[in-house]
């Protein structure tokens, strides 16, 4: 049997502790030892991003990260996005707007659209598009998935209470938004 | 733009855009796919592939492996039955066992690279993958053909000694290639021809593609120390599944549970078992729960793609735009084994048209390529590509507009189809209607080096088998147990059938997957017909349940159930009236349980037509091809949810646009994929598409109480056309091969200059 | 994949004493986009593997318009382009930090890992060699400098010796008129390795309509990532102009010898070596004329 190292890190906010082999990537480390198995392996070499979770705030995909590399990090997963009760309005939006057929990607790429949102509250298509690029969708020609993802700037803007003319630059989802209802 | 149709009085539900039921497991991660099972005591399986494209396997010594501390199974092929030549229907097409049993695990021979040759179990993947690497395989290296046009000549390196030519029903005496000829013909081609005002004929060519779904093959099997198999897997039909293993195992199915998680996309390439049957056998042997992923570079170089192929069509015309007649040779390869996709595509190749004169041959030609699996409406792209394009260049020919050439020679209700068929109500003629009329179409393309193109394609979706059950509960709603394995959305749009027949809402509605020992037998999820087909068992389910409701109702109100009429969910009877709810609390007083039940069978085609419409700009330095405007245009019969039906026809573009522009395997001079990840297997990003407009047409089925077609497939078809009759009209260039790949497309326009 | 070791180093000299005694069996960690996928394909085997994210030095990125930038060989893509001063005073680094992989990508893999893995295909390095920098080396015998030009040496390959890890990136301080700009040839938007890439960096007089100095470099043309000398020579003196660049184009074509491959064929390849040193040469020309050309 391979060697295991012992790791303390924080996961969805409470703090974890796991022992694993050197060879076990995050994405096994989170599926297969801690049973958090929302984010998925797709490829396993970094091309498709359903296993996509934050590191320190940072989307990454967790198959290229070595479980060992977690000491002392913050991570994220899917599982930790919604709060309590309520799903988060990324979440509502993928439901409402039907961005998702399969499904086996979605996690990636709620975990990718939330890394953008809390970067970037007012993307515009192209951004949403290229900050995307690294999550592969198969079902959906990624349409939907760009709408829910417009949408969900607009409702996080407006639950965050934030002014509506700050939001309306740059052809982002509230300039969108604005030209649709005209 | 998304144009839908407008929400129809007729109904409450049918037409209106609930939240999907599976959709809360979905976004928060909590969705059991398979590869999420976990079993107590479980072991991990792994799979030995063949680094030979063809090769004899003069022996394998597995000894090594299985000294390695923590293995605890191999297996080979020698495990299992020595099967002969049996023909098992898998719903959408059959197999030939003895075929299906070499693929999963290779008996002699291997076929293609990353053929399966041995597996092992081992209480770690890890270690498993330590232990595929001491199996000595002893392989006589044979030479390789993987072009469907060189595996098809006389010298080519054979595949099978014993496979013969069937002809129409007859056998060649020398063994070939070629698996099967299929011809057929109607009308006077060659005087129809010679009587023609224009004729054209043009060559093509399509690389092998794969669904590319983001899950892959997963399985994990514990096989009792009681005799009885379970298997969790992901699959596109589970009792398809169970029936494979039972039949490569040689046990009854009555023996076998396959229990369906939910699956990560299919698109048809799983149907064919591939790890459940090994998993089984390392269970057997090991005594333990084993576990099955396989690899991204597996799932390209092990699975199905979709043919390769080699058409030619010939087309002729009046001067006036009436076609009169067709010919078309259509080779698709069937990679290793019998049994591709030329079938579907000899029969769609013309079903668009009115064709009075026509002549179709098509080839199954064996290649050192993995077994051919279907792929979203099987073998019709490919054929849809060769005569969309030919279409386009005879309306050029005869200076008319293409959409209109279509919309002359577009087949309606009473025309035949080339291979015998007469179409019932379809909806082709209004696609082409509802495209003319689109604003896409309306909008003039401007600036340099951009093109606009248009074409049609036609799948058949098809019926099936289904079963639903369904339990009424005190709290007026409905538990809907049905076998369709849902990977779209299917959850809703069967419920919400079942939901409009008895006046409840969708949310009223509780729709469950189940296993094979907890629901009627259920055809694949596949042919676009989950829909159209478990809906009517829905349907037909919620027709019982309402013929009992009304039973109660006559028994609460003492009076004739003849009396008792339903409509909206309401039952009423003498003045009195009780809503769905309401009744449903009362059912433990009126002699218990409500359940209702139902299995269809319908037969035929529901028959879905389509139409795309793409704007491209081709840089002329780079010859890279954009993808400026898209609108797809297709006849649904009904949209049950509209949101899901739009999704069908964005994604299915969306694979279109990468199968005609990058997608392909790509082998090298000894039949090596050298592609086989998503790197370089290249699959369209969020970056590379514009946003996929739809335009909904609802030409109703009449063979479905809500008018159900199905959608799924069609949209798939018309794209690589499109877009290469699209660049055309930016380039000049008439490309006749797929992928239109940036390294092919720039050779062409400087053969050109 | 078979175990390994794993050790996290926080100074220069433990990761060169853990690398020292292991040798070939031992390999470096910055962001692993590379390094775990080669290490779980068989393509690379370790016995020991050495994270040097926590070494403060690889980490630091330090510029100042008058000395120039260091970056730590560990500093991931992110921070690069994130970075307003970087991303202006050296543009070519900021194009290419921007699209090596996507965004999961950018966040772990770094400039200084995409160079040490070495691939003619490489999206840095061409920027890297236009920008004339100087590879900081530490080794068991102390540090030396290596010319960024020199330090591939074939496919995977590099200077590096037993031991030895790349520790800083030094970039000279931008001089006045200077621009750069990186493109490559992809088949899609995103997610792919480069066809041919081309980083081009120019200083113009003060008119801003000749080229004084200029440095041009190809990307999966060559065994190694490709200094285009006789081109960058050639176009000193030259006025800005389309016409250059057109002749810059043929010469680049001329330079290129790449090969037939599942990326692309040989004469398509050396086809596009002139179609993005023209594109480079004038989105770095505007850019030094202080305009900013859309080129994503």
């Amino acid at each position: 049997m391979a060697k295991k190292t012992h790791v303390a890190a924080t996961v969805n906010g409470q703090p974890v502790e796991f022992l694993c082999e050197a060879r076990q990537s995050l994405l096994e480390v989170l599926r297969d030892v801690l049973q958090l198995t929302g984010a998925k392996e797709g490829c396993n070499n970094g091309n498709c991003g359903a296993c996509t979770v934050l590191l320190d705030g940072l989307p990454v995909d967790s198959c290229l990260v070595l479980g060992v590399e977690a000491e002392g990090a913050q991570i994220t997963t899917i599982e930790g996005v919604a709060n309590d009760a309520q799903l988060h309005p990324i979440q509502q939006c993928f439901l409402e707007d039907a961005a998702l057929q399969c499904g086996i990607c979605t996690p990636g790429f709620i975990m990718t659209a939330k890394a953008l949102l809390d970067r970037n509250p007012n993307p515009s298509e192209h951004e949403i598009r290229f900050q995307l690029s690294g999550n592969l969708c198969r079902c959906t020609g990624y349409d939907k998935i760009v709408r829910a993802v417009q949408d969900s700037a607009l409702r996080m803007a407006s639950s965050a209470a934030t002014t509506s003319k700050a939001a309306s630059a740059n052809g982002g989802p509230a300039a969108v938004a604005a030209a649709r209802s005209k | 733009m998304s144009s839908s149709p407008s929400k129809r009085k007729k109904y409450k539900v049918i037409g209106t855009r609930p939240i999907r039921h599976d959709g809360a497991d979905k976004v928060t991660g909590r969705a059991i796919y398979g590869a999420d099972v976990r079993l107590n005591g479980a072991v991990f399986g792994r799979i030995l592939r063949s680094p030979h494209a063809h090769a004899k396997i003069k022996s394998i010594d597995t000894s090594a492996a299985e000294k390695l501390p923590g293995v605890m199974a191999v297996t080979t092929s020698a495990d299992f039955p020595n099967l002969k030549d049996k023909i098992a229907n898998l719903g959408e097409g059959s197999v030939n066992l003895a075929h299906l049993s070499a693929n999963v695990l290779a008996h002699g021979k291997a076929l293609y690279k990353g053929h399966a040759v041995a597996a092992v179990a081992a209480t770690s993947t890890h270690v498993a993958d330590e232990a595929l690497k001491l199996i000595k395989v002893d392989y006589e290296p044979l030479p390789a053909v993987t072009d469907v046009l060189e595996a098809m000549r006389d010298d080519a390196p054979l595949l099978h000694d014993d496979v013969r030519t069937n002809s129409m029903g007859k056998k060649s005496d020398k063994p070939s290639n070629i698996a099967t000829h299929i011809h057929f013909e109607t009308g006077k081609v060659d005087e129809a021809f010679a009587k023609a005002d224009v004729v054209i004929e043009r060559e093509f060519k399509t690389a092998s593609v794969h669904q590319g779904y983001i899950e892959p093959h997963v399985a994990t099997a514990l096989w009792n120390q009681d005799g009885h198999l379970t298997i969790w897997t992901s699959t596109q039909g589970s009792f398809t599944a169970r029936q494979q293993t039972a039949e490569l195992l040689q046990i009854p199915v009555s023996q076998v549970t396959v229990v369906p998680c939910e699956i990560g996309g299919g698109f048809g390439g799983k149907i064919a078992v591939y790890l459940e049957p090994v998993a089984a056998m390392l269970s057997r042997k090991c005594g333990r729960p084993v576990k099955m992923v396989m690899n991204r570079d597996e799932v390209f170089e092990g699975t199905g793609p979709t043919p390769g192929s080699a058409m030619r069509v010939k087309l002729g015309a009046t001067k006036e735009g009436k076609l009169l007649a067709g010919e078309a040779w259509l080779a698709y390869d069937a990679g290793a084994f019998p049994g591709g996709m030329i079938g579907p595509g000899c029969m769609c190749v013309f079903s668009c048209y009115e064709i009075p004169n026509a002549r179709v041959d098509g080839y199954d030609v064996l290649d050192n390529k993995p077994k051919t699996q279907a792929y979203r409406a099987p073998g019709a792209t490919q054929a849809a590509f060769a005569c969309e394009c030919a279409i386009d260049e005879l309306a050029e020919k005869l200076g008319i507009d293409p959409l209109e050439f279509r919309l002359k020679n577009a087949v309606k209700e009473g025309s035949r189809r080339v291979d015998g068929p007469t179409y019932p109500r379809i909806g082709f003629v209004e696609t082409l209607q509802a495209a003319k009329a689109s604003d896409h179409w309306q909008t003039p393309l401007e600036g340099p080096h951009r093109g606009r193109g248009i074409a049609s394609g036609y799948w058949f979706n098809i019926g099936l088998k289904s079963s639903a059950t369904a339990n009424v509960n005190a709290d007026g709603t409905v538990s809907l147990i049905e076998g369709s394995t849902d990977i779209g959305g299917t959850r809703a749009s069967i419920a919400m059938q079942l939901a409009e027949t008895l006046g409840i809402t969708a949310e009223a509605v509780h729709p469950r997957v189940a296993d094979t020992d907890h629901v009627g037998y259920t055809d694949v999820t596949g042919g676009s017909r989950v829909t159209f087909a478990t809906g009517l068992a829905a349907h037909k389910a919620g027709l019982d349940i309402q013929r009992q409701m009304a039973e109660r109702a006559a028994i609460l109100w003492d009076c004739d159930v003849a009396k008792v009429e339903c409509a909206d969910g309401t039952y009423r009877a003498n003045g009195k009236s009780m809503t769905f709810g309401e009744l449903a609390a009362k059912l433990p007083h009126t002699g218990g349980p409500v359940v209702g039940r139902a299995t269809v069978s319908p037969e035929g085609s529901t028959n879905g037509f389509g139409t795309h419409i793409v704007d491209v700009e081709v840089d002329p330095d780079t010859a890279k091809v954009t993808i400026l405007r898209y609108t797809a245009i297709q006849d649904v019969g009904t949209a049950i949810h509209p949101s899901y039906v739009e999704g069908q026809m964005q994604g299915g573009a969306v694979q279109g646009i990468g199968w005609a522009l990058n997608e392909e395997y790509f082998f090298d001079g000894k039949g090596h994929m050298q592609n086989a990840s998503y790197l370089d297997y290249r699959m369209p990003t969020a970056l590379d598409v514009p946003m996929i407009d739809t335009i909904i047409v609802e030409v109703p089925n009449p063979d479905h109480p809500f008018g159900v077609r199905g959608v799924g497939e069609t949209p798939i078809v018309a794209p690589p056309a499109a877009i290469a009759n699209a660049i055309y009209r930016a380039t000049g260039v008439r490309m006749q091969e797929l992928p239109m790949s940036p390294p092919k497309l720039w050779a062409a326009m400087a053969r050109k200059q | 994949m078979k175990d390994f070791e794993f050790q996290t180093a926080t100074t220069i000299d433990e990761a060169v004493s853990l690398l020292s005694a292991r040798g070939d069996r031992a390999k470096v960690l910055t962001g692993g986009t590379d390094l775990i996928v080669q290490l779980r394909e068989g393509q690379r085997e370790a016995d020991l593997v050495v994270d040097v994210k926590k070494i403060a030095e690889l980490m630091e990125m330090k510029y100042s318009a008058a000395a120039g930038l260091k970056l730590g060989a560990a500093v991931p893509c992110y921070r690069i382009y994130g970075d307003a001063e970087v991303s202006s005073a050296y543009p070519a680094l900021a194009d290419s930090a921007r699209i090596i992989g996507g965004w999961q990508i950018q966040s772990r893999a770094s400039v200084g890992g995409n160079l040490c893995n070495s691939s003619p295909a490489a999206d840095s390095i061409p920027s890297l060699i236009v920008h004339a920098v100087t590879c900081q080396l530490a080794g068991p015998h102390g540090r030396r400098n290596v010319p960024v030009a020199d330090f591939c040496t074939g496919p995977g390959k590099n200077v590096l010796g037993r031991g030895e890890i790349l520790a800083v990136l030094e970039f000279r301080a931008p001089a006045p008129k200077s621009s750069s700009a990186y493109l490559r040839f992809i088949p899609r938007n995103e997610m792919d390795i480069a066809v041919v890439g081309a980083a081009s960096w120019v200083q113009l007089n003060k008119a801003g309509d000749t080229i004084e100095a200029a440095r041009v470099a190809l990307a999966a043309v060559a065994p190694t990532p490709l200094f285009a000398a006789d081109l960058s020579e050639w176009l000193a003196g030259k006025p800005a102009t389309a016409e250059t660049f057109a002749a810059a184009a043929e010469q680049a074509r001329q330079a290129a010898r790449p090969i037939s491959d599942k990326r692309g064929t040989h004469d398509y390849r050396r086809h596009l070596a002139g179609v993005l040193t023209q594109r480079t040469l004038a989105i770095a020309v505007d850019r030094a004329n202080g305009k900013q050309p859309a080129i994503h």
